[in-house]
C-alpha cells in the first residue's frame, strides 16, 4: 500500500514537472515574442531588448526554466500584465471564489445523485430506473452553455426570479450563487448518477444479496446495510474525476455569469495573451486536476478491500 | 463505419454490427430510435440547406424581428432575425452544416492518430507503450477546456485549427481504450495464426485486431461525436471558435448573449439546435450499448 501511494505521488510530481516543461516551452520558447506580450505590439526593439536583459532572458533555455520553475516553487509567479499586478494578487481570491462556487455545487450534486442512482439502481429495469436514466442522459447531453441560456431564459427573462449576473460587485450574494451552481449541477449529476446506478446494479445480482433477501431481511435493510457499503466505492472515484470535469465547466459557466473566479480568470489570461498569468492559472488547474486524480486512486484501493488485502 | 465484408465475430462487437446492418434491430431500443431519428434529421437538414433555408445565411435584410412576425419589408421569419437583421432559421440550417462538416472530421482524425497509438502501444507492448501510455497520461490530465483555450490561444482559431486541438486532446481516450481491447485480443488464436504465417505486425494490427475491436469503439465515437459538438459549441461560445459571419451555433450564441435579456430566442433557438443534436448521438450511442449488452 505504501509503495502504491508512493508510486502515486512520484507520478503526480512526474506529471506536474513535464507539464510546467511543456509551458514553458508553448510559451516562452522565443523572448522576443515575451517582450512583445508584456510590453505591448507598440513598444521599441530598444525597449524589448533592454527589458530582456534586464529579466534575463539572454541565458540559456535550460538555466530560465530552472529559474522560472525556483521562483514558481516560491510563489513568485511573475506580474499580470493585464491587471499590473502580481499574479498572486488576482489569482488567490479568484480561486477562493471558484472554490466556493464548486463547495455548493458539490454540496447539493453529491447527495442527489448518489440518491437518484442508488433508486435507480435497485430495482434495474424498473419504470423509476428507466426515467432516471432518460432524464440523466438528456442533461448531459445539453451543454452547459446551453441550460445556462435555457435557465436564464427561464427564470430570469420570464420570471424574474433570480439576477441573470453574478459579478458580486456588492458584497457576496448568495442569491447569485444559485444559477451558476445550478448549471453546473445540472450538466454533471447525469454522469454520476449513472455510474451509481450501474455499481449499485452490479451488487444487486450478487450472491450475498440475494441471500440477505432469501434470509426474508426486509428490501430496505437489504439495499442499505448489505448492497450500499460495496455500491459506493465506484461513485467515489467518479467523484474525485468530476473535479477535473468541473474545473471545464466552470470557465463557461464563470464567464456566462461574469462571476469573478478562477475559470473566467483563466479565459482572460489566455485571450490577452498575459503569459504569467495563464502560466500560473494552467499549473495551478492541472495541480487540482492531478491531485484529485491521485486522491481518488488511493482512495478506491483502500475503500476497495479485495484490493487492498492483495 | 461497419465494414460489411467482415464476417461476423464474437460478443458485443457482432452483435452491435449486426444491430447497425439490420436498422430494424434499433427498434427494440426506444432510446436509440429516438436519437438516430434527431440525427437523420440534422443530416437530412444540412444535406438540403440551400433548399430548406429561406435566405442567405448572412445576408443582413431586417434586424430584431421577433419569430414568427413579418419584417417591415414583407418577409416572414418564423425563428425571427438576430442583431444584424440575418434571419436565424437561415443560419441555423446553414450551421448545422458547419457542425456536421467539422464535428465528425475531427472525430475521424483523432481516431486515425488514437487508434495507430493504440495499436502500437497494445500490441507492441515494451517501450513504445511505456512511451505512448505516459503521454497520453500526461495528456489526459489536463482539465480538457484548459487544454483547448491553451491550444487554441497559442495556434490561434480556425477550422483546421479546432480539428488538431481536438484531435490532440481526443487521442489519448481513444488510445486508451484500443489498448485495452488490443491486449485482451492479441493473445487469441487467429492472431498466433497470422504470426505463423509471418504476416507483418501492422497487417496483423489492422487485418486481424482492429476489425474485432470495433463493437465498443463504434459506441464510443457516438459518445465521442456528441463531445466534440460540444467542444466546438463550446470554443464558439467563449470566442475561440471558427471566425465570423459563417453561421457557426456556437459562435450564434457567443453574438448575441449580451442580448438575451431582452431578445432571448436569439440564443435560445441555437442552443435548442446544438443540445438535440448532441442528444441524438448520446441517445444512440446508450441504444447501442442496449443491444449489445441483451445478447
Amino acid at each position: 500500500m505504501l509503495i502504491f501511494v508512493g508510486k502515486r505521488i512520484g507520478f503526480m510530481v512526474f506529471t506536474m514537472v513535464v507539464v510546467s516543461i511543456l509551458l514553458f516551452l508553448l510559451l516562452e520558447i522565443t523572448p522576443g515574442n515575451v517582450a512583445t506580450k508584456v510590453l505591448g505590439p507598440y513598444s521599441s526593439d530598444e525597449q524589448r531588448n533592454l527589458w530582456l536583459e534586464a529579466h534575463g532572458y539572454f541565458e540559456p533555455f535550460y538555466l530560465r526554466y530552472f529559474s522560472w520553475l525556483g521562483n514558481f516553487a516560491s510563489g513568485n509567479f511573475g506580474d499580470s500584465v493585464r491587471f499590473k499586478v502580481p499574479v498572486a494578487d488576482v489569482l488567490w481570491p479568484r480561486l477562493g471564489n471558484t472554490a466556493i462556487l464548486g463547495i455548493a455545487t458539490f454540496a447539493v450534486m453529491i447527495p442527489l445523485s448518489l440518491i437518484l442512482g442508488v433508486l435507480a439502481g435497485m430495482r434495474e429495469g424498473s419504470k423509476l430506473d428507466r426515467s432516471i436514466s432518460f432524464i440523466s442522459i438528456v442533461t448531459t447531453s445539453v451543454p452547459e452553455f446551453a441550460s445556462a441560456v435555457f435557465i436564464t431564459a427561464i427564470l430570469v427573462f420570464w420570471l424574474h426570479l433570480l439576477p441573470g449576473t453574478s459579478t458580486m460587485s456588492d458584497g457576496f450574494d448568495i442569491m447569485q450563487l444559485i444559477l451558476p451552481a445550478m448549471v453546473l449541477i445540472i450538466y454533471d449529476f447525469g454522469y454520476v448518477t449513472r455510474m451509481t446506478r450501474a455499481s449499485m446494479a452490479e451488487v444487486m445480482t450478487t450472491q450475498y444479496v440475494r441471500t440477505a433477501i432469501l434470509k426474508g431481511l426486509p428490501y430496505r435493510r437489504v439495499v442499505l446495510r448489505h448492497a450500499l457499503r460495496n455500491a459506493l466505492i465506484a461513485p467515489f472515484t467518479v467523484i474525485m474525476l468530476q473535479i477535473n470535469w468541473l474545473l471545464s465547466g466552470v470557465i463557461v459557466v464563470e464567464f456566462f455569469f461574469a462571476y469573478k473566479g478562477f475559470g473566467a480568470l483563466l479565459l482572460e489570461a489566455s485571450l490577452n495573451q498575459d503569459i504569467y498569468l495563464i502560466e500560473a492559472c494552467a499549473m495551478v488547474a492541472v495541480f487540482v486536476a492531478v491531485a484529485t486524480q491521485t486522491i481518488s486512486d488511493i482512495g478506491y484501493t483502500y475503500l476497495n478491500p479485495r484490493i487492498r488485502f492483495t | 463505419m461497419t465494414d460489411k465484408s467482415i464476417t461476423p465475430a464474437t460478443g458485443q462487437g457482432a452483435a452491435i454490427v449486426r444491430a447497425l446492418k439490420s436498422f430494424g434491430l434499433l427498434r427494440e431500443s426506444i432510446v436509440g430510435m429516438i436519437g438516430t431519428f434527431l440525427i437523420l434529421f440534422w443530416i437530412v437538414v444540412a444535406v438540403f440547406a440551400p433548399l430548406i433555408a429561406p435566405h442567405p445565411p448572412n445576408a443582413m435584410i431586417s434586424p430584431f424581428v421577433l419569430p414568427g412576425a413579418t419584417g417591415p419589408d414583407g418577409n416572414f421569419f418564423l425563428l425571427g432575425t438576430d442583431h444584424l437583421g440575418r434571419d436565424i432559421l437561415s443560419r441555423i440550417v446553414w450551421g448545422s452544416r458547419t457542425v456536421l462538416t467539422y464535428a465528425p472530421l475531427a472525430t475521424l482524425a483523432a481516431y486515425v492518430v488514437g487508434i495507430t497509438m493504440g495499436l502500437a502501444a497494445g500490441y507492441l507492448r515494451g517501450r513504445a507503450d511505456t512511451i505512448l501510455s505516459r503521454i497520453s497520461d500526461i495528456i489526459l490530465s489536463f482539465p480538457v477546456l484548459v487544454l483547448y483555450i491553451l491550444i487554441i490561444a497559442t495556434i490561434g482559431s480556425s477550422g483546421i485549427n479546432i480539428i488538431i486541438a481536438i484531435t490532440f486532446a481526443s487521442a489519448p481516450g481513444i488510445m486508451r481504450i484500443v489498448r485495452g481491447l488490443v491486449l485482451d485480443l492479441r493473445n487469441r488464436d487467429y492472431v498466433a495464426a497470422a504470426q505463423t504465417r509471418g504476416e507483418s505486425a501492422w497487417h496483423i494490427m489492422l487485418v486481424e485486431i482492429l476489425p474485432n475491436a470495433r463493437g465498443p469503439l463504434i459506441v464510443d465515437a457516438c459518445l465521442r461525436l456528441g463531445y466534440v459538438i460540444i467542444t466546438i459549441g463550446v470554443l464558439g461560445f467563449l470566442g475561440l471558435g471558427l471566425p465570423p459571419p459563417d453561421p457557426d451555433w456556437g459562435g450564434m450564441i457567443n453574438e448575441t448573449r449580451s442580448m438575451a435579456l431582452a431578445y432571448p430566442y436569439m440564443t435560445v433557438i441555437p442552443c435548442i439546435a446544438i443540445s438535440s443534436l448532441i442528444l441524438g448521438f448520446n441517445l444512440l450511442a446508450d441504444g447501442l450499448r442496449e443491444i449489445s449488452l441483451r445478447d
